[in-house]
């Protein structure tokens, strides 16, 4: 069993709008010290384990093929390997 | 009376409240940016509808912090009118001036068409020229409508009747129990997701939003009258 | 850190690195010996090679183009500016345009579908006018795979995302499915606006010295070369490769829009010109701004705000990145804008001057990067005259026997062509658009024309897109007048009078003699019907290359047309009103079957010779139907057009659920037949006469409405009986059905 942890965000070249609209309101707030902000999506998975695939190959096509739109998106993953107890 | 209609960034159903209130209900209104300090002058807020800051992160998170909401909270305080229709609505409720939130809509995507809503509550100084009970013909236009609370907020808002507007025939978000607009305790504060602005001439589709604004003018007018 | 390597001039030349741009060896060649005398730099080579694509230079179609009608007694402004404007009376005018956001809609359909139409708004705003409504024109693939729901899912999504947010409605526009569209649907969208004379501006910068202003969003290096790739074809495999995202940001669209036109309503005194960012970005805009006046321009590069580091003059003048402005400003105005814009919370910066030598130059970390004659790119890119051949089918199609449709029971047919996505009803999805804010929407999607009140007067304005391709596709001469014909149709079955049109010209690849050739003779159609109905072209687009592996769309072009509603009292909607009121069917139905609905149910295809049209006769049809609703006689008017008679009526008695009682002198089978030139009117029993006279041998009485809510229709060989309730749940569930259905 696997606990993975999904990051989609836009691409550096991509436009945020909203991570530019929250950057706007933080200023407003006072907060000058923050430069940027970008907003993202974050997945919790739980994935058991299996013979034929890797969970990595497994969390990479779910990404590329639903979770984010390469396009325009990119992702970061962590995977932690949780023991079974019975 | 005079109005207020502020203008968040991003505000796009202003212009239908200050026709509404000029045109509709022959009344006094003026708008007023997000960034001015000061209601001096007026007798009423209305938040209009639409889409501040983009709606970004949440609907209404961003505007909550806007220079005039200070104002605002001064006259919910007061006792003075506050008026909150959609985007207005979810500003109300970010800034805690109405309990609950708005969530997206249940089948996840905007929905604009006319609906059918009832009159829960015409003991309020904003329905008291409609019927109890009374189903009005008001459209809605939003994509995060779908009231929320926990168990205790709903026995709260029940008990005290502050439950104002519930949908009629089918709930068009999935609010619970078919919730459409609730006030403040104080009875001074009202906030809705559909358009009473949009329903103020028949040859648009309905003019059944008329006496919302016009029980309002009367009952806050009334009022000042005694003071 | 990126490196940046620029190739030298003499390796774009050797390497023939402009060919990869899509300049040709002669274009190459002219630009080097005739225009310059020299060899391009690496900035100035791209700078041709946007500027002299199809997208930017129209140099395929501008042949073409000539044969519309331009002008007209109402005509302000023509096609050349941001959007047409056409007078309307009372020192006020509508400004509207068409553009198509077919290529980047196929590759991310969220974003191409919002930066359509942020592109189209920005357009009718930048001639001065207030946006008012929005039309989307759109056609997909059968609904019987994934990609083509999630093309239509997400295309629906970004027309109401960025609709919805601005506060602009979205109140019609039209769907259509067909298996030439899967890889390669269209997305046109209708932009109207509202303009005081006055107020009616020009993308120009002139008067030396003055200044040239930047305004709104930052520039990233966001789809970089779009104008030349909305100029490839596609072919499977390449999807992963392209980068030339835009991503819209209504928010900002909104705050630039409601700044400009502050800028433009009260500062008109500074105010010499302003013109979107839209195609090629940045070096369309300014190059056409200075060619149109007629001056030069110097730009600094180093002032450009910047979304992201080490952009190169190539990046920035290319990039397509959304919502910004260009306007030139009178020397030493330039606070009065910052200071305006700043309280929109907008950039506004100085980024160049005005010259009167013609040149157009570029400065970046002081170095000249760029100096060319400004006319030579924005004004003198090669035109070609296409060779153009009649295809292969157009003969076939003439030799065929006619279709024949097989219709045992008329009641069954009309069920089942209720349910075909292109007559079924979109309600779902316009339910999704925001069709009411600023309230002025008298009539909004579902019917024959949206209505739009002109507040604080007595009149309105009808509006509605519509083009059916496989006219076009069978014979694109008289396809082109029946488009036009159509959408006269709506505008007069709503109560309006056709004012003019814009277009968006969706073709295949124009290099293909047959495809130019449908373009060519389309084209000859639309303008016959343009001159016939009153109607000149003011605004438009083309959209060429629609392919995939090789296979072109039907010739698609989508026709908005707006019309004048004298007095709100001419609204009139497709909805039988009540009980008792007598139905008319006017004009003639004959057993026109070719291109139909029911062929392309039945057969799964269409084809045959394309049946006649008369567009005189339908110029007169049309003025009768003006005048009985201006006369105050008609209840409802309806365009009978795909699905014929049948559905024309059923879809009138939807509304209310109200019921008919019609017989008609016709076979079963013509219920269907879609014979152009059609109406279905319903009147008060008491001018019944009077609309009779009017029309003579062009009506029919063929019954009336009735309280039943049963449709019930008589003809020579077949008693339909329909429960209009269950027939109106068919029509209505057939969409959200195939949506959800699995593959």
């Amino acid at each position: 069993m696997y606990n993975v942890k999904v990051y989609v965000t836009y691409k550096e070249s991509i436009l945020d709008p909203q991570g530019e609209a929250v950057r706007g309101a933080v200023h407003r707030m006072g907060f000058d010290e923050i430069d940027d902000i970008r907003i993202g999506k974050y997945f919790e998975i739980k994935v058991s384990k299996q013979e034929e695939r890797s969970v990595e190959d497994v969390i990479e096509t779910v990404c590329d093929k639903l979770l984010a739109n390469v396009v325009m998106e990119t992702y970061r993953y962590e995977i932690e390997e949780v023991k079974e107890t019975v | 009376m005079r109005f207020a209609v502020i203008q968040f960034p991003g505000s796009n159903c202003d212009v239908d409240l200050l026709h509404a209130i000029r045109d509709g209900v022959g009344e006094e209104a003026e708008y007023v940016p997000h960034t001015a300090d000061s209601l001096e002058g007026f007798d009423g807020v209305l938040l209009p509808g639409g889409f501040s800051y983009g709606d970004y992160l949440r609907s209404g998170a961003i505007s909550r912090f806007s220079n005039i909401m200070s104002e605002v909270s001064r006259f919910a305080e007061e006792g003075k009118p506050v008026f909150g229709t959609c985007n207005g609505f979810q500003i109300l409720v970010e800034a805690g001036l109405l309990p609950g939130a708005l969530q997206r809509n249940k089948q996840l995507h905007f929905i604009c068409k006319t609906t059918e809503l009832k009159v829960d509550n015409n003991q309020t100084k904003f329905t008291s020229k409609y019927q109890k009970d009374e189903v009005l013909t008001i459209p809605i236009a939003h994509g995060e409508g779908s009231f929320y609370c926990d168990d205790d907020t709903l026995a709260d808002l029940k008990a005290n009747n502050q439950i104002v507007f519930t949908y009629a025939s089918d709930n068009p978000n999935g609010s619970i129990e078919n919730i459409a607009g609730i006030i403040n305790k104080k009875g001074n504060v009202l906030g809705m997701m559909p358009h009473p602005e949009r329903a103020i001439e028949d040859l648009l589709g309905s003019s059944d939003g008329l006496r919302f604004f016009q029980s309002m003018i009367s009952n806050f007018v009334k009022e000042t009258a005694d003071v | 850190m990126k490196t940046i390597h620029e190739p030298s001039a003499e390796m774009i030349k050797d390497e023939r690195i402009y060919a990869q741009w899509g300049l040709t060896d002669e274009e190459y060649r002219q630009i080097s010996e005739d225009i310059l005398g020299r060899l391009p730099n690496y900035t100035e080579t791209g700078l041709f090679s946007v500027m002299w694509s199809e997208h930017c230079s129209y140099k395929n179609s501008k042949p073409v183009l000539r044969k519309f009608p331009t002008e007209g007694p109402h005509v302000l402004q023509g096609p050349g500016e941001g959007a047409g404007i056409v007078d309307i009376g009372d020192n006020q005018a509508v400004v509207f345009k068409a553009e198509s956001h077919n290529h980047p809609s196929a590759v991310e359909p969220y974003e191409g579908a919002a930066t359509g139409v942020g592109g189209i708004i920005r357009d009718i705003f930048s001639m001065g006018a207030r946006p008012i409504a929005m039309l989307d024109s759109l056609r997909f693939g059968e609904l019987d795979n994934e990609r083509t729901k999630y093309l239509l899912e997400e295309v629906v999504a970004g027309i109401g995302g960025y609709g919805n947010c601005i506060g602009i409605p979205t109140v019609g526009g039209e769907i259509g499915f067909d298996p030439v569209y899967k890889g390669n649907p269209l997305v046109n969208a209708m932009c109207v606006g509202l303009i005081d004379h006055k107020d009616i501006q020009k993308g120009q910068a002139k008067g030396v010295g003055n200044t040239i202003m930047y305004v709104g969003a930052k520039t990233g290096r966001d789809g970089i070369h779009g104008a030349t790739f909305a100029s490839e074809e596609f072919s499977d495999g390449e999807e992963s490769e392209r980068s030339a995202v835009q991503v819209g940001d209504p928010f900002m669209e909104k705050l630039l829009m409601e700044a400009c036109l502050e800028l433009i309503k009260d500062h008109s005194d500074i105010l010499v010109g302003i013109q979107d960012m839209g195609a090629a970005g940045l070096v369309s805009s300014s190059s056409e701004m200075a060619s149109k006046a007629g001056s030069g321009l110097v730009l600094n590069l180093d002032d450009v705000p910047q979304r992201e580091t080490h952009m190169t003059p190539y990046e920035m003048m290319l990039s397509e990145s959304q919502e910004r402005m260009l306007i030139c400003v009178t020397k030493g105005s330039e606070e009065r804008v910052k200071e305006l814009f700043s309280r929109y919370e907008l950039d506004a910066v100085n980024i160049g001057y005005v010259t009167d030598d013609g040149q157009y130059r570029l400065f970046h970390h002081g170095k000249p990067v760029a100096d060319l004659p400004v006319d030579a790119l924005a004004e003198e890119a090669p035109v070609y005259h296409k060779e153009y051949t009649e295809p292969a089918r157009i003969q076939q199609f003439k030799d065929m026997k006619d279709f024949e449709p097989i219709v045992e029971n008329a009641g069954e047919t009309l069920k089942q062509l209720l349910q075909q996505p292109t007559i079924a009803s979109k309600k779902s999805i316009f339910e999704t658009y925001d069709s009411m804010v600023r309230t002025n929407t008298v009539v909004g999607p579902g019917s024959d024309a949206a209505v739009l009140r002109i507040r604080g007067t007595r009149k309105a304005l009808a509006m509605t897109t519509d083009c059916n391709a496989r006219y076009l596709y069978l014979n694109p001469e008289m396809g082109g007048q029946m488009a036009v014909a159509e959408a006269a149709r709506n505008i007069v079955a709503s109560g309006g009078e056709p004012l003019a049109i814009t277009d968006c010209l969706n073709y295949g690849n124009p290099d293909k003699p047959e495809v130019f050739w449908e373009l060519w003779t389309s084209a000859d159609g639309i303008a016959k019907a343009c001159n016939t109905l009153g109607t000149p072209v003011i605004s438009g687009n083309v959209s060429l290359y629609n392919e995939t592996n090789g296979e072109a769309i039907y010739p698609t072009p989508m026709i908005g047309m707006v019309g004048l509603v004298k007095d709100l009292d001419h609204v009139t909607t497709s909805e039988f009103k009540q009980a008792g009121d007598k139905i008319f069917s006017i004009g003639e139905t004959k057993a026109d079957f070719n291109g139909s609905e029911l062929q392309k149910m039945q057969l799964g295809r269409i084809e045959g010779e394309l049946f006649d049209f008369d567009i005189d006769k339908e110029k007169r049809i049309q003025d009768k139907v003006l005048k009985a609703i201006r006369n105050g006689w008609i209840q409802s008017a309806h365009d009978c057009s795909e699905g014929g008679l049948a559905v024309a009526l059923i879809e009138s008695a939807f509304p209310k659920e109200l019921g008919i009682d019609v017989s008609v002198d016709i076979p079963k089978e013509w219920l269907f037949s879609e014979s152009p030139s059609r109406f279905v009117l319903s009147v008060k029993p008491e001018v019944a006469k009077e609309v009779q006279a009017l029309f003579g041998a062009d009506a029919v009485e063929i019954g009336e409405v009735t309280d039943t809510g049963t449709a019930m229709i008589q003809t020579h060989n077949d008693q339909m009986e329909l429960n209009v309730h269950e027939a109106k749940q068919i029509w209505e569930g057939a969409i959200p059905w195939l949506l959800k259905s699995k593959v």
